[in-house]
């Protein structure tokens, strides 16, 4: 074949290829049109809406992919593993990665983005009762709640392993993990609930009325103890995914090294302390790790149960009234960066055992 | 044999120790459901728990007090003195409770305690909640008003049509990217994927403000695809993550014939890699689908407030910001969110707890 006949394919492939991708976007755009402004029946529109966005994106690694065989065979292979990772690679890059950059420069603005301001915006975050308030809350919901979560779930899975019936026991703890922090918030609104007078309905003012005690407004109450009402829901959420892990890890503990302490006479106790715990030392720090990159985020508890009132504002709450109510780009940028520059220890750590796996 | 017993006594007390933690764990939703098919007025009265079978007074003979008795000055009923005050909270006396009947009429009632059991359950809530037409409401003193209902099955079906495409897009995408990751040799493999993983833990707010300016300008807010993308780019990372380590584990000779047939990589993906990949596809796709399902911020943020792509927490949200004491619109909603993530939770339980521990247990 003369090199003549061989650029002429490739000048084919790439007309070719050229015109698959235009043709993806145009497609995909008016169809996009065509949903924005659609006056369809919602029924109709959703199956349309959910048929174009799974088939779309097959659409698109099939018709690139099959552009991409058109070219010789060399050029095809140096190409390929970027369409396939391309999409992903894109869409990191734009909707994470650039805006955390962006973000970042977007903190040392004032709060219509529009003066350079330096630091202030961070010395104001630490200065300012309210940010003060919510980080400080923030540290008590990582500490107390990732602290109870993995306790519980280290006891219930412990429990668990040695209890006749262990499958509906850990489906009843592992069941909230299932419900939305909204839903969530909206049953324990109700536990909470507060009504002056003797009928309480809530269900713990009516335990408190019922041994004589005075019903509570527990998560407006004496604060900051109402946090810690707050944080009960995370336990109840959460102790169910530690409970899984740690519960999977522990049967992994070998029987013969148990056998061998309780033959040497070890209490229960000291088996779990001794022997357990270290076994299980790797799976305890990443469940912690998870459920810390978590509590971190925490918004949705908050949000619905108390708006952030009565002094139990977080990071994230904050972060959300600082930019769509009072429009502090500035502030609310800040705030969402503090908040990575506290997760930045736990990437490193993951970092270090994710290579410490061989991951590559 | 003392030993034997020893040890059957302890599992009894680990069996005890866990009924009451399931019990407790199990307490706050079960409060839920029940209150969700209680009329309006028994919610806001009286505890879920009346539902069960209670001790309550009830309603006894009838005292007539004489017309000339003040009742300013302390009331003799059966010999003994009660203030006006305690009448009108009720008196307990030898197990039995003197109350107003009707302080006009001068009659009062002496009640006494007896079992009860009538729940009185409805499925009125959840009608108001899922049509959104016009109901009435009966008051607790027998009138009537007209609510409007809140229009719950729209929001679920647009959460429906968020969450489907929100867990089979980024599933596909990730799969491909961790195909590449693991089989494919090319520049700058290593350094991508480190970068993903260390996304894995970037907390999402750092990239909304950008996010949403871009998304404004584009026109993309309060769109499906919006959302869609959103949420696939935030649930990237954990996706990838967790089907490279599913696809990098795949015996190599098992597509390395089909290469040598001929196959290209697309082939390969699509007939041979997929349907392997179904058990790590499925658990992680439902881990997926039920963070999409239970998201509120990401919603809250790229959805605002257009009503016509509002999601159910966004609804329910809404709900207790406006009607916090409406509680049987508040937890028949709440308990209509939580009929999807339950109803995945007990069917697929086995693939849920894999996809959760694909990412954490390793190592």
């Amino acid at each position: 074949m003369s090199s003549q006949a061989k650029q002429r394919i490739s000048m084919r492939a790439v007309l070719l290829s050229i015109g698959v991708l235009i043709a993806n976007i145009a497609v995909n755009g008016l169809i996009f049109m065509f949903f924005r402004d659609s006056t369809l029946n919602p029924l109709i529109t959703a199956v349309l809406a959910v048929l174009w966005g799974v088939l779309g994106v097959y659409l698109i690694y099939y018709t690139l992919t099959w552009a991409v065989e058109q070219y010789p065979d060399d050029i095809g292979k140096r190409v390929l593993p970027f369409i396939f990772i391309g999409p992903a690679v894109i869409l990191l890059g734009w909707l994470l990665v650039l805006p955390a950059l962006r973000t970042l420069y977007l903190s040392f603005f004032n709060a219509s983005s529009e003066k350079f301001v330096g630091l202030s915006n961070y010395a104001a975050i630490f200065s300012d009762h309210l940010m003060a308030t919510a980080l400080r809350n923030n540290l008590l919901w990582v500490f107390v709640g990732t602290l109870a979560c993995v306790a519980m779930g280290l006891l219930i899975a412990i429990l668990a392993d040695r209890s006749s019936y262990e499958k509906i026991a850990k489906s009843i703890i592992f069941m909230p993990m299932a419900i939305s922090f909204v839903a969530a918030g909206v049953i324990w609104k109700f536990i909470y609930y507060y009504q002056p007078g003797d009928e309480q309905i809530g269900l713990l003012n009516a335990i408190v009325t019922f041994f004589g005690g005075e019903p509570q407004a527990w998560t407006s109450m004496i604060q900051p103890w109402n946090n810690f009402f707050l944080i009960i829901i995370l336990i109840w959420m959460q102790t169910g995914f530690a409970m899984v892990i740690f519960s999977a890890a522990i049967k992994g503990v070998p029987e013969d090294i148990l056998e061998a302490a309780r033959v040497d006479g070890s209490n229960e106790v000291k088996i779990f302390f001794r022997i357990i715990i270290p076994y299980i030392s790797t799976t305890i720090l990443t469940v912690t790790t998870t459920i810390i990159v978590f509590t971190l985020k925490i918004f949705d508890v908050v949000m619905v149960m108390t708006g952030g009132q009565y002094d139990t504002e977080v990071v994230a709450t904050q972060f959300y009234r600082q930019f769509f109510m009072y429009r502090n780009f500035g502030y609310g940028s800040t705030l969402a960066i503090v908040l990575l520059i506290a997760v930045l220890p736990v990437i490193i750590i993951n970092l270090r055992q994710f290579r410490k796996q061989g991951g590559f | 044999m003392a030993l034997k017993r020893k040890k059957k006594g302890k599992k009894t007390l680990v069996n005890i120790i866990l009924g009451i933690i399931c019990f407790i764990w199990l307490l706050p939703t079960l409060g839920l459901f029940v209150s969700s098919f209680r009329p309006a007025a028994d919610i806001l009265h009286t505890g879920w728990w009346k539902v069960l079978p209670h001790q309550a007074w009830s309603a006894g003979e009838t005292i007539q007090l004489p017309k000339e008795v003040d009742l300013r000055e302390p009331i003799a009923v059966n010999g003994t003195n009660y203030s006006d005050d305690q009448l009108k909270a009720g008196v307990t006396v030898d197990g039995k409770r003197l109350l107003w009947e009707n302080r006009r009429a001068r009659t009062i009632n002496v009640q006494e305690k007896a079992w009860e059991f009538k729940p009185a359950l409805t499925l009125q809530n959840y009608k108001n909640v899922l049509s959104g037409k016009e109901y009435k409401l009966k008051e607790a003193d027998g009138s009537e008003t007209l609510q409007k209902g809140t229009g719950l099955s729209q929001a679920f079906w647009n959460t429906l049509t968020i969450a489907v495409p929100a867990t089979v897009i980024p599933v596909l995408i990730a799969s491909f990217a961790a195909y590449a990751f693991a089989w494919l040799r090319f520049p700058g493999r290593k350094t991508l994927f480190v970068m993903i993983i260390a996304m894995l833990v970037i907390p999402l707010q750092v990239a909304l403000i950008p996010v949403l300016k871009d998304y404004t300008s584009l026109g993309l807010n309060g769109s499906y695809l919006g959302i869609w993308l959103a949420h696939t780019a935030f649930g990237l990372p954990l996706v990838t993550y967790f089907m490279y380590n599913f696809i990098s584990q795949l015996p190599k000779d098992l597509f390395e014939s089909a290469f040598m047939d001929g196959a290209s990589h697309f082939t390969i993906f699509a007939k041979l890699i997929l349907p392997l990949s179904v058990p790590a596809l499925a658990s992680i796709g439902i881990f997926q689908f039920l963070w999409v399902w239970n998201d509120y911020l990401v919603s809250l943020i790229f959805i605002g407030n257009q009503p016509s792509v509002q999601v159910m927490s966004m609804k329910i949200a809404d709900l207790v910001g406006s009607r916090g004491n409406d509680w049987h619109l508040l937890t028949s909603a709440a308990f209509i969110s939580m009929l999807m993530p339950l109803a995945i939770f007990f069917l697929l339980q086995k693939y849920f707890v894999r996809g959760l521990m694909g990412g954490s247990i390793k190592g």
